[in-house]
């Protein structure tokens, strides 16, 4: 900065620690609440530090199961999570790369027509046409099935237009030279346009998977059994039992499994996350 | 921008597009004009015949207190949200623009909250502000504020507000920060050169210069508290209490799953893709403006 104000400085750190200190309180709580017994969160006030229960809580929830939703171990709900969140990252960076391939680098009728229409899929998210497209895909006989679960919500604007983007600013002479030199579009695609964009598909890869794990409504819609049921679902099952406190040490336990992984993905893979949401959003 | 070194090959063209396209009509747009068809008919209680009834739909919605009072709900929260999120967001930004050597250290401890699912940003709230065990309330208590939001509709607001900008105020923190770091520092020694003070600096040159970005984020975080924010109400209130959190998403979920009224359900659904239709033209002329002054 231009002059050299201590004071402003410090207002500064102070500032931005505060800030850090009120978005991690929640999650504190969370995981001090699951590391201590039920009875320590029967009534208010809870406690602030942890408990020594770490180990048996967790081993708890993961193999034994919770009850309030139907007993199934929690660790099926994340092996659920996990093959949701990656088909649907998969599934998108597929059909994305595919179709912005066809839209740069062919000429075809109703080639901006199709641009279009991918276009229009920004303007009807799930939220508004939830149940004519519940309609859809149970009369494909889709309900409580992976397919259904992924198949639906893998088209995807945002995607198709990075890579587009990206697409354009790729130097056309890499064209030119592997049709001179006999190759097919496949093998261009294949062998120079992926490799290239590898950055690009690691960007998209973690905004998707965080899109992915944290659906919620879709799951809802078209799942039933428990055998289908995703860790975001079942914690608000957990949370909102009927009649009855939930049982928080339990809750939270899951809670913590539940945002550990997309929470690790971002601050990991931190470069390509900031990359992903600042282009996606271009 | 068009190549110049294409492919002529169309039907493998068709085939690279035929996956997108395929979902986007059977998913998309197949139910989006579905909801058109329904809003503007009725069906018969049995739900065997229905007949075109035109606007009828939509005339009963605009009558009914309720929905206008859901629209006003809606208002209020999304303007709650995007306040607290963008005016947290600035804050947090200019400040570790300034320590910028720290920055990228805060910057992880600051965005995190981003990947954490909408439902479980409720639930971790609504254990902190639970009448009977969470730790606020206790709180509250203490000063005297008897803190219930299953029984008073403020309360419900202001906790579904907080959940949603919690999440969220990690996002407008780093497009402000990127907007920030993007301001040529030549622009703002002139003027300190010329004696402006940091205040000043902020009011005069950096928050002209970060204004596209703020109007961008000022989009967004209406679409988000409009539409995405569904799971948090859906965890820490379900609309209540007595509908006072009950925004425009959440009611056309409860009134087509749950009450079973299509045509209402369908004349809702038009009216918000018309919402977002407007919101989204919005912003892309808006990212067309900012493409042409780089």
């Amino acid at each position: 900065m231009i002059e050299r104000t201590r004071v402003l400085d410090w207002i500064a750190h102070l500032t931005v620690l505060v800030g850090i200190a009120l978005l991690a309180f929640p999650l504190w709580l969370a995981f001090v609440a699951s590391t201590h017994p039920p009875e320590a969160l029967f009534k208010a006030p809870v406690p602030i530090w942890p408990g020594d229960r770490f180990f048996e809580n967790y081993h708890a929830v993961l193999v034994r199961g919770v009850d309030s939703v139907g007993g199934a171990p929690i660790s099926v709900m994340l092996a659920n999570s996990l093959i949701m969140a990656v088909a649907i990252a998969v599934g998108k960076i597929v059909v994305s790369l595919l179709s912005a391939f066809a839209i740069v680098y062919f000429r075809f009728p109703f080639r901006m027509l199709c641009f279009w229409t991918i276009f229009l899929t920004l303007m009807l998210p799930v939220e508004v046409r939830i149940l004519p497209t519940y309609q859809v895909t149970a009369d494909l006989g889709l309900l409580n099935s992976y397919t259904g679960l992924v198949l639906p919500i893998i088209a995807s604007a945002t995607a198709t237009f990075l890579l587009r983007q990206f697409f354009l600013t790729v130097p056309d002479e890499l064209a030119e030279a592997a049709r001179i030199d006999g190759a097919g579009p496949m093998k261009f695609f294949w062998d120079i346009l992926l490799p290239l964009s590898r950055v690009n598909i690691a960007a998209l890869f973690v905004i998707m998977f965080i899109f992915g794990w944290n659906q919620y409504l879709w799951p809802l819609l078209i799942t039933t059994g428990d055998q289908m049921t995703t860790i975001v679902m079942g914690i608000k099952r957990m949370a909102t039992v009927a009649d009855s406190q939930p049982v928080w040490h339990e809750v939270m336990a899951v809670t913590c499994l539940a945002l550990l992984p997309p929470v690790v993905i971002v601050v990991a893979m931190q470069r390509w996350f900031v990359k992903g949401l600042i282009e996606t959003e271009k | 921008m068009e190549k110049r070194a294409t492919f002529d090959n169309r039907v493998l063209a068709y085939l690279l597009v035929a996956p997108q396209l395929l979902i986007t009509f059977v998913f998309f747009i197949w139910p989006a004009s579905q909801a058109l068809w329904t809003s503007v008919r009725r069906e018969d209680p049995f739900g065997l015949r229905s007949e075109f009834v035109g606007f009828a739909n939509f005339a009963r919605l605009f009558d009914d207190p309720s929905y206008l009072a859901s629209f006003q709900t809606t208002l209020i929260f999304s303007a709650a949200v995007t306040a607290l999120v963008l005016g947290l967001g600035l804050l947090f930004a200019a400040m570790a623009d300034r320590i910028i050597r720290y920055a990228t250290g805060y910057r992880t401890l600051l965005i995190w909250p981003y990947a954490v699912a909408p439902v479980v940003a409720g639930v971790l709230w609504l254990f902190m502000l639970n009448p009977t065990v969470g730790i606020f309330a206790y709180a509250l208590q203490g000063i005297g504020v008897t803190w219930n939001h299953q029984l008073d509709g403020n309360q419900a607001m202001l906790l579904v507000v907080l959940a949603a900008a919690w999440k969220q105020v990690a996002y407008s923190f780093l497009f402000f920060l990127a907007a920030l770091q993007s301001i040529p520092k030549s622009l703002v020694e002139a003027a300190a050169i010329d004696g402006a003070g940091p205040v000043k600096r902020f009011g005069t040159i950096v928050f002209p210069l970060i204004a596209p970005t703020s109007f961008f984020l000022l989009v967004v975080t209406l679409v988000y508290s409009f539409f995405d924010t569904f799971p948090i109400i859906d965890a820490i209130t379900s609309g209540g209490p007595a509908r006072a959190t009950e925004i425009l998403v959440y009611r056309v979920y409860r009134d087509g799953f749950v009450a079973l009224d299509l045509g209402s359900s369908a004349a809702q659904s038009v009216i918000l893709m018309l919402i977002v239709s407007a919101l989204t033209v919005v912003q892309f002329r808006y990212v067309e403006a900012r493409v042409q002054y780089q």
